[in-house]
């Protein structure tokens, strides 16, 4: 009896032992992934909002947790990467507090009326996130909403006191180390063995997303004169760029810089069709009475010498039954308001026709004017509807003249991160390339194929500019391929249909 | 004693059960020990599991078997692309048995059954890679039989008889790979239901060919557990109406597939040589169709088994009038099919190994020690048939994913049971 229980007790202490299956080749095994040139032990990212996690118009906490730096930290942790940490945000609500004053709004989540239509809608609720009680950094993610590039390099841009009088940036004031520190001065003091750069969208995204209200100052070298709206001239991005990585690669880390998509890839300029105004055979005959006046002034402006026949066609309004372009007020237009009230048009009317054209195929309509199109701001007047009688203004439209002054900004900033890249020897991702193929082709993962179509594309946030957690993934991944190949590393990368899109959520 | 008191008790006390398919062939310590054969072994009152129809050749009036399994299983998961791993939290789980035999003539024989050959307890960290496909499981079904042994000839015997089968399931998985709550709290679903209850039936034969030479063949039939206004419990749901998930009432219909068994057993001196060959009929597990009592879109989870078959053999030596030393082998084939393995029934082919021996105290007692060790290949597999669906706007996903990596499983069975004689 006594060995029959031993013999028990003996068959139970192997059951135990044996009773941890294990793999012959373990991904928790040292060794198992690789590496290879580069050392993850302590990963900094610098950027701006793509970088912070910022999406569906806000910055808050589970966003962040889905940040693609954050992403790639928790990979990195497969071949030695350390702890990661973000300047967290307090709640998910995701608005901005500055000494108890709500400065910034809530995140938009998905809501959905009683049929079911669903529209983007500010969470409702009282944000905890104050700037002025928040953590101090630096932190691993160094990511500022908003900043420019060289905003990277501004003592004082993390003020707390130059937040109220906005010359400072009210995220980065939550963590900065210092009234005067700067982003870059803070993040080099962790000592990165590996970094990631990831700036200059918002060098030319400020001037796309309104429209084309700033100005394009490129051959202006003094970044203190632009305003927010405005093109950052490419020596001076390309001053600030590599200050960034002489900085970043002094202490001999490794890296991989990253390049600045193009705008016409994400929603936020794809989504509101440029033909928007549909009309009746009859309304579009009426409409164009009421323009016959402006088209026929078009050939006197010609004729006076003051616009070309060019731009004469191109100014010309013609309305026809189906869906019709809208009109707009084009700031690249020569303004002839002063010319009309010379002429004895009343001012009103002068100042309307001044600039005065329909949008044209190549342009670029921006989401929020989804908001304005075809409605009647004046109830008093209700033949004033936007876009028929009413012009959109500069802000609703990105022209394809203003197009070609985004594009080719980023296309010399692009020369110069790529030419950098090559000079240090560090990883160079090509983000343009992979969202242009999102755009065009979309990317097919495990149980879906990820689009830039907003809402049901899977890529972006509600903001139709931020990605959504499935897109900040596949921004992981592609630049997990970047790191991989240059470094000879073997990151695992994740996959994205894991990941959520927008929260769906009725207040 | 007192230690096997005291893991009799450790075993009980934590009252899981495992299964890879949730088929649990653990009828029995003497025929477990001997690669779970006996439709054709005499031996003891296990047969009111294995061969009812052999009772009536038992030589006493009244034979009592007790006994219990302790299972010790581990599935580890991984998948290279991702890093990704997971394990199963350890359990033991305890199958037991009890049964009773009573010879009323000659010819005649009744006997009683009460075991648990149906069972899963699988549990993975919440939240884990596959938490779209399963959390955690509990599925148990108790089998009460009572059994009737009729002897037509001096070498054939007919045995059949109702089973009444009696089960629960608790069942808690993420509703798909990505839904939360606006605080990122994954939604999910648990279903829950116990006192499922219906009728089965068996019916067995056994021919004596010769002095030596024993066959039989048992026929169990399917009993299909149907879940009936079961509660589904939802949390971490959306505040939306694009996510019309609330608490309800769910049915569903959980098949225990029929099992066909054929085997000999031949005695030479000392010796016994038992196999036996297992047919189960898994096929009757096509899907595991949930039904929501309200507006909750329905969920269906395909399965599609296959029917599988077992091979086990068994050898018994009587080593001298205490002890009887037993050893076994049997092959397992598993009825998933490629595309379609669930982490909630990791089940690949496996190879049990077995031993375990009889200690005679006195004329009466038995004390039954067995122990199984059950060896599975790591398998690379996947389950490719998860469908996103609601919980999103329209037309965001609706195809198929898939959830897959390698997977290793580890079992091991000590089983300690007593047979009582008169």
């Amino acid at each position: 009896m006594k060995n029959t229980i031993k013999f028990m007790i003996g068959l139970l202490a192997i059951g135990l032992v044996s009773c941890e299956p294990e793999f012959e080749n373990a991904v928790t095994d040292e060794g198992f992934y690789d590496a290879g040139d580069a050392d993850f032990s302590n990963y900094v990212s610098l950027g701006n909002s793509l970088t912070a996690g910022y999406a569906d118009g806000a910055l808050y906490r589970s966003g962040q947790e889905d940040s693609y730096p954050n992403i790639m930290a928790e990979q990195f942790g497969f071949v030695g990467g350390g702890d990661f940490t973000q300047p967290l945000t307090s709640d998910n609500l995701g608005g901005l507090l500055l000494g108890g004053q709500q400065i910034l709004g809530n995140r938009l989540v998905l809501s959905a009326d009683e049929n079911g239509n669903p529209f983007p809608a500010p969470l409702a609720g009282t944000p905890t996130t104050d700037v002025t009680t928040s953590a101090t950094g630096p932190f691993n993610n160094m990511g500022v909403p908003g900043a420019k590039s060289y905003h990277l390099v501004t003592p004082g841009y993390g003020s707390v006191a130059g937040v109220a009088n906005g010359t400072a940036n009210p995220w980065y004031a939550r963590f900065a180390t210092s009234e005067s520190s700067t982003v870059l001065a803070d993040a080099a003091s962790l000592n990165p063995t590996f970094f990631s750069l990831w700036i200059g969208n918002n060098d030319i995204l400020g001037y796309a997303t309104s429209g084309g209200s700033g100005v394009d100052q490129t051959g202006n070298l003094d970044p203190s004169t632009y305003g927010g709206n405005d093109i950052t001239d490419p020596n001076v991005f390309a001053a600030a760029y590599s200050a960034q990585v002489d900085a970043l690669v002094a202490g001999g880390a490794k890296g991989v810089l990253l390049n600045i998509p193009d705008v016409t890839s994400i929603p936020y300029f794809t989504t509101v069709p440029t033909r928007s105004i549909p009309l009746d055979a009859a309304t579009a005959g009426a409409v164009n009475a009421q323009f016959a006046l402006y088209n026929g002034a078009l050939g006197q402006l010609v004729a006076g010498g003051f616009i070309s026949p060019e731009e004469a066609a191109i100014r010309a309004i013609n309305f026809v039954e189906g869906v019709n372009y809208p009109i707009m007020t084009d700031v690249d237009l020569t303004d002839v308001t002063v010319i009309l009230i010379g002429a004895g048009l009343d001012s009103e009317t002068a100042a309307l026709l001044g600039q005065l054209r329909q949008v044209k195929s190549d342009d670029l309509v921006v989401l929020t004017a989804s908001s304005v199109l075809g409605t009647v701001p004046d109830p008093s007047n209700p033949l004033g509807i936007v876009g028929v009688s009413i012009p959109l203004t500069n802000q609703f439209v990105l022209t394809s003249t203003e197009q070609d002054r985004v594009a080719t900004a980023g296309a010399a900033y692009n020369t110069t991160i790529e030419g950098l890249a090559a000079a240090n020897g560090l990883g160079y991702g090509d983000m343009k390339s992979a969202l242009a193929e999102v755009a065009a082709n979309g990317a097919a993962y495990n149980g879906g194929l990820l689009t830039s179509t907003y809402v049901t594309g899977g890529a972006f946030s509600l903001d139709g500019v931020h990605p959504s957690p499935r897109g900040y993934a596949f921004t992981a991944n592609t630049i997990i391929d970047v790191i991989n190949t240059t470094y000879n590393a073997s990151i695992p990368k994740v996959d994205i249909g894991t990941y959520g899109t927008v929260t769906l959520h009725n207040n | 004693m007192k230690k096997v008191l005291l893991l009799t008790v450790l075993f009980l006390a934590t009252a899981v059960t495992y299964a890879g398919g949730y088929r649990v062939s653990l009828q029995g310590n003497k025929a477990l020990a001997m690669g779970h054969t006996g439709v054709a072994v005499i031996n003891s009152s296990e047969l009111v599991f294995f061969n009812p129809a052999g009772l009536v050749y038992l030589e006493n009036k009244l034979s009592v078997s007790v006994g219990a399994h302790g299972v010790l299983a581990d599935v580890s998961y991984q998948n290279s692309a991702t890093g990704e791993t997971a394990m199963t939290e350890a359990g033991v789980g305890t199958p037991f048995y009890a049964y009773v035999s009573y010879q009323a003539n000659d010819w005649l024989a009744f006997g009683l059954g009460i075991y648990t050959p149906y069972g899963s307890t699988v549990a993975y960290e919440d939240d884990w890679a596959g938490s779209h496909l399963v959390n955690n499981i509990a599925l148990q079904a108790i089998f009460v039989q009572p059994s009737v042994s009729i002897k037509l000839s001096d070498k054939f015997s007919v045995g059949g008889e109702p089973i009444y089968a009696t089960g629960g399931v608790n069942f808690n998985k993420n509703l798909n790979r990505t839904l939360v709550d606006l605080d990122g709290n994954r939604s999910e679903v648990t279903l829950e239901q116990t006192g499922i209850s219906n009728w089965g039936w068996t019916a067995s034969a056994m021919l004596k060919a010769s002095e030596n030479l024993t066959v039989g063949a048992n026929y169990r039939s399917e009993i299909v557990l149907s879940a009936e206004d079961g509660d589904a419990t939802f949390e971490n749901i959306p505040n939306s109406p694009l996510t019309p998930f609330s608490d309800t009432t769910f049915s569903a219909d959980l098949p225990l597939p029929a099992e066909l068994t054929m085997g000999l057993s031949y005695k030479h001196n000392d010796f016994l040589f038992a196999f036996d060959y297992n047919m189960t009929y898994w096929s009757a597990y096509e899907s595991l169709a949930v039904v929501f009592g309200n507006d909750t879109p329905d969920s269906v989870l395909l399965r599609n088994y296959r029917d599988a078959s077992t091979y086990r053999f068994g050898l018994q030596y009587e080593a001298s009038e205490s002890f009887t030393l037993r050893g076994g082998y049997y092959f397992d084939e598993s009825p998933v099919q490629s595309g379609y393995f669930a982490p909630e029934t990791p089940r690949n082919d496996s190879n049990g190994y077995t031993a375990g021996l009889t200690f005679k105290v006195g004329d009466r007692l038995e004390i039954d020690a067995s122990f199984l060790y059950l060896q599975f290949d790591e398998v690379d597999a996947s389950y490719d048939y998860f469908v996103e669906g609601s919980g999103g706007p329209a037309g965001l996903i609706n195809q198929y994913s898939s959830f897959g990596g390698t997977y290793k499983s580890s079992v091991f069975v000590p089983g300690l049971g007593i047979t009582y004689k008169l």
